[in-house]
Formats: structure tokens, sequence, C-alpha cells
């Protein structure tokens, strides 16, 4: 029998594996969520880079650093 | 300080950072010790070939999957609230941070995702010795893992390796082996690492025990708890040899922090190691820090465990605060002007940029001297708690002491704990090993109680590590006072509450699920 390419072997062991789990989609379920709530809400309405978000370019923030720790 | 320090926004951003670091350790000591139980069982497996073997490695590699997927990226929060409530810090550090967080992230985290979809999903879709080969992977990764973030955990705690570049206000890494290889470093990784194997050790003969209790998979849970105990053995003895490390480290670099956890106010020679006691205020308006100490003590037992020699001097609180100059020992009050004067230096530098070329680089010229940086820079973060009122700069002195009812107490419950882990684990081989664990009711309970204490151990450790390093985020050259951003108050109390409650969902799902399967015990096949 002809041996199928390695990246669709790849894909089968992924898939089977995936299709044949019972605890795992619970698990994997609440790993969606979580890296939802993580990556789309905390991390774009309430972690915003303050850095980043105030300046542009890496003298500026170095500039603004100095003068917080110079103050 | 008062003047431009908001305490209330740094309690508040402190809590935030121990909330969701003390959640996320819930998850990582478990996985980091039984990847490795689980990878011993499976080589007896493959080398007896007994199904027995098989069905305890999968039960127990359920149960590390889910701790795996409740806990996996909770961690990742951290570095959101770096760049978010703590920038000064985060750009100070950048450099440093970067290099092992991202070594971590490509190596261990493609690792893990790599070999835990063999383990879980290979089982007879790959053959057993690279299934094997795939469980060992997974140990090795997730204590790999852990090996950068406490690389980085101890620079923050003994910065070595580095050049403070004051051009751009951020540490330069000139010698990742010297970050690497610091002796607080090593220290720190195996100390912390073994402590999750003792949790593992310790929570495999639990809830082994349980099935005994309830006359379940006795051969199952006899055999795991052969594993289980002698694993737990081993990471404890790892443990107190790290421990001993760690004291000598503390006592070299973080002086402060073994006072604090000794309650030592006055240094001496040949010190006393405390057991317990209690502290009473003396009242002294020049030392609003002093308190007076009384407990019950083991002579010279301080000395030599911090310094390995019985007369050894151990500097107290009140020798660090006021100087001690027999010994040697800079008062702080010198350490906070020698720091005002190289924060000084860097704001010329600052302004003089476009101004006066010639100076601004003779100060560049300061940041390069090792002499001046080790006779000021160093002293850096000192600097924040001088003032010109010597009341104001008294009271702020004092803010250099960490919580030491705190410190002192978690020290004795993390050591007391430990002790009992190493009896209850011998107890639990020496039966196990003897068939002699039938019918032992009362030391089923001991163990199933020792699985939550195990936990309340290892936090108490990092409560140690982290509380007892106050009020330094990079010790000596940052307080949190520096480190902080100016965000709103509301908004870090609005963050807190919604990782309270997302963390608090996950520990409830992770108990509910664990328990779950648990109950359902060890199946065939």
């Amino acid at each position: 029998m002809k041996k199928q390419a390695l990246p669709y072997r790849i894909f089968r062991f992924y898939y089977e594996g995936f299709a044949s789990m019972q605890l795992g989609k619970t698990l994997w379920a609440i790993i969606l969520i979580k890296l939802f709530i993580m990556f789309v809400v905390f991390r774009i309405f309430f972690f915003k880079n303050f850095l980043n978000e105030r300046f542009d370019t890496k003298e500026e923030k170095s500039e603004y650093v100095i003068e917080q720790l110079t103050k | 300080m008062e003047q431009f320090v908001d305490f209330s926004l740094i309690d508040w951003s402190r809590a935030q950072f121990a909330m969701t670091a003390m959640y996320h350790w819930l998850f990582v000591p478990l996985t980091l010790g039984i990847t490795i139980i689980i990878a011993i069982m499976e080589t007896i497996y493959v080398r007896t070939g007994k199904e027995e073997w098989k069905k305890m490695t999968k039960f127990w590699m359920t149960l590390f999957g889910i701790n795996f997927a409740v806990g996996v990226a909770t961690g990742l929060i951290l570095e959101f609230e770096f760049g978010t409530n703590w920038s000064n810090y985060s750009w100070f550090v950048g450099d440093i941070f970067g290099a092992p967080l991202a070594i971590e992230g490509i190596m261990a985290f493609f690792m893990e995702a790599t070999f835990v979809a063999v383990m879980f999903f290979g089982w007879n879709r790959v053959s057993k010795k690279f299934h094997l080969v795939s469980t060992w992977m997974v140990a090795l990764a997730v204590n790999l893992s852990a090996l950068w973030i406490l690389v980085a955990n101890a620079w923050m705690q003994n910065p070595v390796g580095m050049w403070f570049n004051p051009e751009t206000a951020r540490n330069e890494m000139i010698d990742f082996w010297a970050v690497l290889f610091s002796p607080t470093a090593i220290n720190k990784f195996f100390h912390a690492a073994a402590s999750g194997w003792v949790t593992a050790g310790v929570f495999v003969v639990g809830i082994s025990s349980w099935f005994l209790l309830k006359n379940r998979h006795k051969e199952v849970s006899r055999k795991s708890i052969l594993i289980g105990a002698l694993f737990g053995l081993g990471g404890s003895v790892l443990v107190m040899i790290t421990g001993d490390g760690s004291a000598r480290q503390v006592a070299q670099v973080q002086p402060m922090k073994l006072a604090v956890i000794e309650g030592l106010y006055e240094g001496e020679e040949g010190a006393a190691f405390s057991i317990a006691g209690y502290a009473k205020s003396t009242n002294n308006p020049e030392r609003p820090y002093e308190k007076e100490m009384h407990s019950i003590k083991i002579p010279k037992m301080l000395s030599l465990l911090a310094f390995h020699e019985f007369n050894a001097f151990v500097p107290g609180i009140t020798d660090l605060i006021e100087g001690n100059d027999e010994q040697g020992i800079i008062s702080a009050y010198e350490k906070a002007i020698r720091g005002k004067k190289a924060q000084q230096m860097l704001r010329q530098f600052k302004d003089t940029k476009d101004t006066n070329p010639v100076e601004h680089a003779r100060l560049k010229a300061l940041f390069e001297d090792k002499e001046w940086i080790d006779n000021y820079f160093r002293y850096f973060g000192y600097g924040y708690y001088y003032d010109e009122d010597i009341n104001v700069f008294r009271t702020n002195i004092a803010r250099l002491v960490p919580n030491i009812p705190l410190n002192y107490w978690t020290f004795r419950i993390m050591v007391g704990l430990g002790c009992i882990f190493i009896i209850v684990l011998a107890l639990a081989l020496w039966w196990a090993y003897k068939r002699k664990l039938e019918g032992k009711k009362w030391f089923y309970y001991v163990a199933i109680i020792c699985v939550p204490l195990v936990w309340v151990c290892t936090m108490c450790g990092w409560a140690i590590a982290e509380v007892g390093r106050q009020p330094w985020v990079i010790q000596d050259l940052m307080p949190t006072v520096s480190a902080v951003s100016q965000v709103s108050v509301g908004a870090v109390k609005t963050t807190f509450i919604l990782f309270a409650v997302t963390f608090t969902i996950l520990l409830i799902a992770e108990l509910k699920i664990m328990f779950m399967q648990i109950k359902k015990g060890p199946k065939e096949g």
C-alpha cells in the first residue's frame, strides 16, 4: 500500500486525535473560552500597552521613563 | 516621596499582580512534577509490557491534562500587566527579560505543543518507544519552561550581567551566561522545580490514599504510592539542598530579606535561629521600624545556615538601616543619598543632551565607570527614599523594611510543612514497599489532607521570595514606587475584580473536572 505524504499523515494524526477525544473536548472548550477572554476581552479593552498607547518612538518612551525615574 | 507616589495605586497594582501570580502558580507545580512521574510509569510499562502500568500512566496523564488545559496561558496575564501596570519596570528591564522569555516561548512552548499532542493522541498511533520519548520530552519541556521564567525572576532578585544604558533608560544584557548561571538563578530554579516534584509526589500519594480508603484500585494505588513517594522524597532532598543554597544567597545579596524572615533586629555573631516568637514595638520615633523580638531560639543556628559558620556575623534590620561601621555595612540613609546622586546624574545626562555636549559626554562616561557604578548607580533605587527633611527621610527609610510577620510566619509554615511531607512520604514509601499500607485509615486521611497543604507550602515559598524582597522590584535599583504605571486606581481595581472572577471560575472548573475524573479512577486500555 502506498504510504501517504507526511503533511497528510500529520493532519490525520491531529484530526483523529481531536475527533476521538471525550474529556478532551471539554478541556479544549475551556482553553478556547479562556484564550478568547484573555486575548480579546482583557488584552483589547483592559490591557493596552501603557507606553505604546502614548508614544510612537523609542526615543519618546525613553524620555518619558527617564522623566518618571528622576522626578 | 509622598508628593509623587499614590500608595493606593501601588497597593492595588501589587495586589493585582500577586493575585494573578498566585492563581498561575496553583497550576504550575503539579505540572512540573507529575509529568516526570508519568514518564517514569510509562518507562516501566514499556520495559515490562504490563498493562497495569499503562493504566496507571493514562490515569495520571488525564489528571495532568486537566491541570495543563486549565492552567495553560494563565501566566500570559502577568505579561499583560507588565505592559499596562508596570510600564516603567517593563521598559527598564526590557532586554534582560526579553531574552529568557523569548527562549521560553520558542523552545519550551513548541516542544510542549508538539509532544503533548503525541502524548495524548499517540496511544496506538505511534510506536511505544516514540510515545515514551514524547512523554519524557513533555516532562523536560515543562521544566525547561520554568527555568527561563525563574532565570528572569532571579535576575530581579540579584541583577547581574547587564549594563544600564542612560540614553535609552534600559538595562542591556552584556553577559547572558552570568544571567543564566547566577547562583540565585540556579538555586531558584532547582528549588522551585523540586517543590513542584514534591507537590506531585504528595498529590499522587494523597489521591492513591483516597482510593485505598474507598477500597478501590488497591494494587494500582500501592504502585502509584511507591513511585509518587520515592519521587517526592527525591524532590524533598533537592528542596533542602537548594533551600540551603538559597538561604546563603539571600544572606549575601538580600540581607534584609533574611533579617525579616528571622525577625532579627540587632545583628550578631553566632546568631540564633528563631523557632517561634512575637515582636513588640519600641515606639522609638527615630527608628519607626524598630521592634523588640521575643522568641524561642536555637543558638548559633542562623549563622550556620546562612554562612556555614557558627560565629559568622548576621546583620539585623537595624544594622542594614542605620549602618554598622565595624562590619562595613553602609546605612540605608547613605545609600539613599548616593542613589539620589545617581538619579540626578541621569537627569542631567538627559537635560544636557542638546545643550552641553561636553558635559553630556562626561556624564555618559560615568555610567560606564565601574567604580562609579559600584558606589552610586548600584543604589539607584534607594534615591527615591531620600528627603531633605530628616523626619520625612526617616519615614521613607522605614519603608525599606518588608512586612515582618508575613515573612516570619510564611517561612516557618513552609519549613514545617516541608518536614511533615518528608515524614508522610517516607512512611508511605516504606509501608507501600512492605505491603503494609492496608487498613491504615488514619494514614490515608493524613495523606489526603497533605494534598491541599502542599499548595499552601509552595505558596508560602513564593510569598517569602516576593514579599521578602519588598520594596524592590529589581533589587536596589527599582522599587515598586518607581516601577508602576500612572494609570487610574479605578482601572486597576476593575481588572483585579475581573481576574479574581475569571481565575476563580477556572479553578472551580479544574477542581470539578479533576474530582470527577478521580472518582472514575483508572480505566483499562
